[in-house]
């Protein structure tokens, strides 16, 4: 696009064009209404002056003949009052007055008419408003009046458009700088803002001015929105960063035990037992691969399919029932103390897991340590809390200690004391996850002793 | 037991034609979706394996349109997708289990054994399984042993009855988490064997004969020891 095409589209020129239009347009009216107006005035004056002229004329007619009128013609003739007079015969020949001759387009007794006429001094040719009365004795007696203030009010008129025109140029110009430099200049300014995050610069926010206006208003929301793509591009890119360092650990181990599998060679037992083994490690592999989706996904959120009204009072109950045998394995006590009807939207099968991976946390961290008198306890609590439902698993464990409870709740964090144990480090980051997902919390508490692990569910959907 | 199996991934489906061969089962395969349409709607299958991205046509058209057709051979859908909504698509589509990649081919096995003895739509289901001497009765929720009531919980109740429906055929664990408690989730730890083994408790420990076997690496069985 060629530097002046732009400038032709540009919004600045086209509201240019367009305050000027429509104000020369507006001026144009109200000057024309005015202009009609004055010249009907003018008109209805000057033909009442004939009117009162030609009435009298006629009285001197009859009060003294010919003679007399002619008297009074001649005086009048003279007195530059812009009368104009022209007294013939029957047959239409000039007899006195200042009018050289009967215009042919006024006809006697045909009303008032405009006419161009030759004053008997000059050659110069005016307008007149005349009207052509017919004497008694068959003479006829033009009477009429110049219309030269007449043009001079048109001419003011036209002088009045004129600058009224460039009055609005001016204001049309003023009016297209502002929006230029105003609004247009933000425009841009937004406009590189985009190109700049286009190209890569997510941390790049559109420029607010501070005045709270629409484009302000469009600025923030537009900057709220690239806030939450930036959240979850790091989200994503931490996860992918996380999937890579922490596949590599089990991909290895596999790797090793397909090869013990293949040194094995001859001994029959023991590349069995290998194999076993790659299949246990893929299938180990596969779990955490699993949880990571789970997590990325419950974490992207977005996505409400599959969400539907739950009752989280059964959920607690049938979680417990399916770990209830396993704990009393253990050696734990598991009491649940879930009030009933606890509703609430959301995806069974993630809170479920949720549940599944707390009570299991418990079962696998929680047990009373060794030496101390206390027995092995796993309660589990849902209660409803003003707006929120809140679920409880507390044990009566080693507990975790307070700075590290924040970070346990991180992707394939685990604690020193826990790593010795199978486990991937994903339990508590799917539960946080879901909570995120679903509007609420994880938080972990001290038991006095043990640990407490509340998940804050809202009970309506924000 | 004749299967069908549709699947692009040529070194998956060689391995699975020569599996199900082993098992003693008869399996053909197609290797794109319109293959496997045509194949599958000429009848005669007991089970159809579908995978559910096919080249030429996808593996969730090709069901519904059999359905269309009222061809309605059980189907299994085969996915990488494993998300819940992914296999309520599955089966919304007209499939009748889904099973996500990877997996063993011992759960394969028993899911496909599992599809192939189902009864055809709307045919009555019986109303008291029989194993050897156990019988239980769908309706009064009553379990006997050689004349002896058993007493079981709720949840042991639909572990046995669901044992008993696939009576002399492997069971894997997340049949059972899928089929008695309905759970679509890892549970982590061995919760299932528990369960079994509380069950087995009181249905063989008083008697010589063991009804409920544990099956190396795939899962569980329910027998009739004369057999």
């Amino acid at each position: 696009m060629t530097p002046l095409a732009r400038s032709l589209r540009s919004t600045a020129f086209r509201l240019t064009l367009a305050i000027f239009g429509f104000g020369a347009i507006g001026a144009a009216i109200v000057l024309g209404l005015v202009a009609f107006q004055v010249i009907k005035l003018v008109n209805d004056e000057t033909k009442q002056t004939i009117s009162a002229e030609a009435e009298s004329l006629l009285e001197e007619y009859e009060a003294g003949g010919l003679r007399r009128l002619a008297r009074t013609l001649s005086t009048r003739a003279r007195s530059p009052s812009g009368a104009l007079y022209l007294l013939t015969d029957a047959a239409g020949e000039p007899l006195m007055g200042n009018v050289s001759q009967l215009p042919p387009t006024l006809n006697q007794d045909a009303g008032f008419g405009e006419t161009p006429y030759q004053d008997s001094g000059g050659a110069a040719r005016r307008r007149a408003l005349a009207r052509v009365y017919r004497l008694p004795n068959g003479f006829r007696l033009l009477i009429g009046h110049d219309l030269g203030d007449r043009a001079r009010i048109g001419g003011v008129m036209v002088r009045t458009l004129a600058v009224s025109l460039v009055f609005f140029a001016g204001l049309a110009a003023l009016g297209a700088l502002f929006v230029a430099r105003r609004v247009l200049r933000r425009i841009d300014a937004m406009n590189r803002s985009a190109h700049a995050i286009m190209a890569g610069d997510l941390a790049e926010r559109l420029p607010v001015s501070g005045s709270g206006d629409e484009l302000d208003r469009l600025a923030g929301g537009l900057n709220q929105m690239l806030g939450r793509i930036g959240e979850l591009m790091t989200g994503l890119r931490e996860v992918s960063d996380n999937i890579a360092h922490d596949l590599r650990t089990p991909l290895t181990r596999l790797r090793n035990h397909a090869e013990e599998a293949l040194r094995g060679g001859a001994d029959e037992c023991k590349s069995r037992a290998a194999l076993t083994r790659t299949i246990e490690e893929s299938d180990e592999l596969i779990r955490v691969f699993d949880a990571l989706l789970m997590i990325a996904r419950a974490e992207a959120g977005a996505d409400r399919s599959g969400v539907a009204r739950l009752d989280l009072s059964e959920l607690v109950a049938s979680v417990a029932e399916l770990y209830e045998p396993v704990a009393e394995e253990k050696g734990f006590a598991l009491r649940v103390n879930a009030a009933p009807h606890l509703s609430l939207e959301g995806r069974r099968e993630l809170i479920g897991q949720a549940l599944a991976n707390l009570v299991d946390n418990a079962l696998k961290y929680g047990a009373a340590p060794p030496g101390e008198a206390r027995p092995s306890e796993i309660s589990i609590e849902a209660r409803s809390e003003g707006e929120n439902i809140v679920v409880e698993v507390a044990d009566r464990g080693p507990g975790v200690p307070a700075e590290d409870r924040d970070r346990v709740l991180d992707r394939f964090v685990r604690l020193e004391s826990a790593r010795t144990r199978a486990g991937s480090g994903l339990g508590l980051s799917l539960v946080a996850a879901v909570a995120h997902l679903h509007g609420g919390a994880l938080r972990l508490e001290d038991n006095a002793p043990g640990l407490r692990v509340r998940l804050t569910f809202p009970a309506s959907p924000t | 037991m004749r299967i069908l199996l549709i699947e692009d991934d040529r070194d998956a489906a060689a391995y699975q034609v020569k599996a199900f061969r082993e098992t003693g089962h008869t399996i053909d395969h197609a290797a794109d979706g319109v293959t496997g349409y045509d194949l599958a709607y000429e009848g005669g299958y007991d089970v159809l394996i579908v995978d559910r991205m096919l080249p030429k046509m996808d593996g969730l058209s090709l069901i519904s349109g059999l359905r269309a057709q009222h061809n309605e051979t059980p189907a299994l859908i085969l996915s990488a997708l494993g998300q819940v909504d992914d296999r309520v698509k599955g089966l919304r589509a007209g499939g009748d289990d889904y099973l996500t990649k990877p997996y063993a081919f011992s759960e394969l096995l028993a899911r496909v054994e599992a599809l192939a003895r189902r009864r055809p739509k709307g045919a009555p289901e019986d109303t008291v399984y029989r194993v050897g001497e156990l019988t239980l009765d769908r309706l009064s929720h009553k379990v006997t042993r050689a004349s002896e009531e058993i007493a079981l919980q709720p949840r042991e109740f639909r572990l046995l009855e669901y044992l008993m429906q696939n009576a002399g055929k492997v069971v894997t664990r997340t049949m059972l988490l899928e089929h008695v408690w309905d759970y679509h989730f890892d549970p982590q730890t061995n919760v299932i064997d528990v369960h079994v083994s509380r069950l087995r408790a009181k249905i063989d420990r008083d008697f010589d004969a063991q009804l409920i076997h544990t099956v190396r690496g795939a899962g569980y069985m329910i027998r009739d020891p004369a057999r």
